[in-house]
């Protein structure tokens, strides 16, 4: 353990640069050792700039440290291509690793260090290039030294000054560029001079996930390290009675039973023992009398609310009067059910408690509410938690919670425990572990005039805030109003477009814990708002894809990416027998997602054949990285609204593991192409706006295929 | 209890009923063999015992004495597995990567028994193997590269 970075001893050299475009706020993190790092710090010379985000060795390596966890989206590869282009790097030297839980590394935009909202390219965009040109300006000026030449006449490429013929590696002037000031100013570079933005990029982070070697949170191992697993409440929110532990402790391998606030946990010496361990425990639960979810009275008591007045999201017009003056009214009601992240590397997290603080090893996407979390726990400063990134098996939200669920219990355990240790989750503990994609239900009417367009609209949601009780709420909660539960409908250009128009909001309280899910609000009302259009399309006998054109024809950025998948698609050119298209298009976290799917339905089994993906996301820094995220969208969705669900008898989750919270497998993968529409328009995300758009492509082509239409997810066997 | 792990014998001191992905990754530290979900039904777990895939969160360690665990940690040196490590590269399939030791581990034992696999047969051989990030349409491309490779 002498290896650890212990940031309460680490002495910060700090300085402020001024740079394009704004204030950049360094410091150094000179003879810092990672605990298991890419690279050994000790062997790399002191920095050559004061700078957070990357590291130049004198071995020419060129380390960036990433201020966002790379959890599949590829932030590994993406913001070192950032510094790379200012740097003029030699890429083959670049090395990745995460940075600390430090007030540098705070999101530009979010105000904590955080990995969300499909925000990071965008929000790093300009910080990661102002610190390769920083550093290029300093290597530079550290080359005039060293020959005496002006600075004018020098040039940079692939790692290295120019001076006419001479050159010298970045490695070689680390030392004279370490006693130079920092430059107050730089000019970034303009996009014809880049080499690696704009270029599909191969992942750096590739080797070492297909050998083995990628260190995820769960395989954090050292000496004295032991596994737990906690026992928690069987229905959310009850009370720990009686535990009798006798049978466990007998277990070989067990080391001692401790009682924690979410449960009691078993300490181990490796997780076959803590399991059985767990398995011997005798529980009672404090149950009687207590609120226990049902699926089926969930239903009827959101339908019910549906139908009353709620708290008001949108409002425009009179939406009674108007209704009047309509030729028909569509009235629906969609249903979506609870759903679980299932990110393939289960939960976990490793604690040390020493005299000077607390280490934190885990795969986690908000590191500033897990350090501050863990800080209260043990009556230290936040700047005495130390957290150590790992790779993430996968995020979705889960990895993001407000409420530091699973580190501040990894904490308690840790603590109770007076042991090091990793607790780790079963999936059975995931998948009924809360933290769910809230249920909702949306009812509305929508009169149409005669051409077919929305005169009146009438929208209500019903389902649980995912911001209340969290530090969050203060913000994004407005007059009631959680934006996150009514975005992707109170924003939506349809809406919005229509004059008349009423969006309300019903947030029911509950003890089932929920989270946001890849896509957030916009993982139902997407599904929803497309839906709905492709039925006022079909009530008002347009074609869907002309419909949506008309009522988006002052939308360009949704024109374009509607446009360039159905043309890529051939929309209305034949198919094979048995073969319908369905199309959605939908605006997310700052990007404009189009999607046709080509679906069949046999013997009431639905086959998605192939989906054709648009997305207009701005500039795309990695168009491979974008690609991949479309097809990871595709795949997320489509195995949600085909098979996934979270439901709830007598008070407890009715699903255990991948045998009924099914998700997505090979043989129902579908062929996805993805199409990059050309934009210098704002950037946007790209790790969920691919989500929202899938599932109503789907449920629109089930319709053209069938005549039903799918308004309740899972498709499961509605069609049967 | 004496374990062939990657053709290097191990003794451990293991009940007979631990699976083998505990025994590897928890007493014998190789970590690259992953846990998913303890009932085989992901595949993150894949390994192959005397070559043939299983998966190991449900394989007790009293089922592999005498026999060869062969793990991720050894595709280097396997031709196939090379083939297949190549072709990932190639593809750049992973994203998260946590599911891809297993994913690799399956694809290798494909190609050894079946050199010239179909996508029908890719379905069939992959589908006990979940990815949340959906690489499958990746891994079908790195599949059938890495059989040209090899022909």
């Amino acid at each position: 353990m002498n290896d650890m970075i212990n940031l309460s001893r680490r002495s910060f050299i700090k300085s402020t640069a001024l740079v394009a475009g704004g204030l950049v706020v360094a410091f150094s993190i000179p003879q810092a050792k990672r605990f298991m790092g890419v690279a050994n710090a000790a062997e790399a010379m002191p920095l050559p700039a004061p700078n957070a985000f990357l590291r130049i060795g004198a071995d020419d390596s060129i380390t960036v440290m990433l201020a966002h966890s790379e959890m599949g989206q590829g932030v590994w590869t993406t913001l070192p291509m950032l510094i790379a282009d200012e740097l003029d790097a030699d890429w083959s030297k670049v090395k990745v690793e995460h940075a600390p839980a430090a007030p540098a590394y705070i999101h530009t935009a979010y105000g904590i260090q955080i990995t969300g909202g499909s925000s990071t390219t965008w929000s790093e965009f300009d910080r990661y290039r102002q610190a390769g040109a920083l550093t290029r300006a300093l290597l530079m000026q550290a080359a005039a030294k060293q020959w005496n030449v002006p600075v004018t006449e020098l040039r940079t490429e692939n790692g290295a000054v120019i001076h006419g013929t001479q050159q010298l590696r970045y490695g070689q002037l680390v030392e004279t560029a370490s006693q130079l000031e920092t430059p107050t100013s730089v000019t970034l570079k303009k996009p014809e001079q880049w080499k690696f933005i704009g270029k599909a990029t191969k992942r750096l982070d590739s080797t070492e996930k297909i050998n083995g070697t990628a260190k995820f949170g769960q395989d954090v191992q050292f000496d004295g390290l032991k596994v737990a697993m906690v026992a928690r409440a069987p229905v959310f929110g009850t009370s720990l009675k009686t535990v009798d532990d006798s049978a466990a402790l007998k277990i070989p391998g067990v080391i001692k039973v401790v009682k924690v606030p979410t449960g009691v946990a078993v300490i181990a010496e490796h997780y076959w023992a803590a399991k059985q361990g767990r398995e011997a425990l005798k529980l009672e639960w404090d149950v009687a009398g207590h609120d226990k979810p049902d699926s089926a009275a969930l239903l009827k008591q959101y339908q019910a609310l549906a139908q009353q007045p709620g708290l008001q999201a949108a409002n425009a017009g009179d939406v009674v009067a108007a209704s009047k003056q309509a030729k028909q009214a569509v009235t629906a009601e969609y249903v979506l059910p609870y759903l679980s992240h299932a990110p393939m590397e289960p939960l976990n997290c490793a604690v040390k408690i020493s005299d000077q603080g607390c280490d934190i090893w885990t795969g986690t996407q908000m590191q500033t509410t897990d350090q501050a979390s863990a800080a209260k726990i043990l009556g230290l400063k936040p700047e005495q938690v130390n957290i150590h990134t790992q790779f993430l098996g996968g995020g979705f939200g889960r990895r993001a919670n407000p409420r530091a669920d699973f580190v501040s219990e990894a904490v308690q355990v840790a603590k109770a425990a007076g042991l090091p240790v990793k607790t780790v989750w079963s999936r059975e503990d995931d998948i009924k572990g809360g933290f769910y994609r809230p249920m909702f239900v949306h009812r509305a009417t929508v009169a149409l005039d005669k051409q077919g367009k929305p005169l009146a609209w009438q929208h209500t949601l019903v389902g649980q805030s995912i911001i209340k009780g969290t530090p969050f709420e203060a913000f994004m909660i407005k007059e009631g109003i959680d934006a996150t539960s009514v975005e992707g409908v109170a924003d939506s250009p349809y809406v919005k477009g229509t004059a008349n128009h009423q969006v309300q909001l019903h947030s029911v309280q509950s003890d089932v814990p929920v989270l946001w899910w890849r896509s957030v609000g916009h993982s139902h009302s997407g599904f929803v708002m497309e839906s709905l259009i492709d039925e006022l399309a079909h009530a008002s006998k347009q074609d869907p894809l002309a419909y949506r054109r008309q009522l988006l024809k002052d939308h360009p950025r949704h024109l374009a990416a509607l446009n360039l998948a159905s043309d890529k698609a051939g929309w209305g050119k034949p198919l094979p027998k048995g073969v319908f298209r369905g199309i959605a298009v939908h605006e997310s976290f700052g990007s404009y997602v189009a999607q046709v799917a080509e679906v069949s339905v046999k013997d009431g089994e639905v086959k998605v054949h192939r989906v054709v993906v648009a997305i207009d996301c701005g500039l795309a820094v990695n168009p491979d990285g974008v690609k991949a995220q479309m097809e990871s969208s595709v795949a997320y969705a489509l195995g949600a609204a085909l098979s996934s669900e979270i439901s709830f008898k007598d008070g407890q989750v009715v699903q255990s593991n991948f045998h009924d919270y099914q998700v997505l497998r090979m043989k129902d993968m579908p062929k996805v192409e993805v199409h990059i529409v050309a934009s210098t328009e704002k950037m946007g995300g790209v790790g969920e706006p691919g989500v929202p758009p899938l599932a109503p492509a789907v449920a629109n082509a089930i319709f053209a295929a069938t005549g039903k239409r799918i308004r309740r997810l899972p498709i499961g066997e509605q069609l049967a | 209890m004496k374990l062939t792990i990657n053709g290097k014998e191990t003794e451990l001191n293991v009940s007979d009923d631990m699976p083998i992905l505990w025994a590897i990754r928890d007493v014998a530290g190789m970590t690259g063999t992953k846990f998913g979900c303890g009932m085989a039904q992901c595949g993150a777990c894949t390994v192959h015992l005397d070559g043939q895939a299983i998966r190991s969160c449900v394989t007790p360690v009293s089922a592999a004495v005498g026999k060869q665990i062969t793990t991720i940690e050894a595709m280097q040196d396997d031709k196939v597995g090379q083939a297949v490590q190549a072709a990932w590269q190639q593809i750049d399939v992973v994203q998260c990567g946590y599911c891809q030791s297993g994913q690799i581990m399956s694809a290798t034992s494909l190609l050894k028994q079946n050199p010239k696999p179909s996508d029908a047969d890719i379905d069939a051989a992959m589908s006990g193997n979940i990815c949340r990030c959906g690489t499958y349409q990746r891994i079908r491309t790195a599949i059938h590269e890495a059989a040209a490779k090899l022909a």
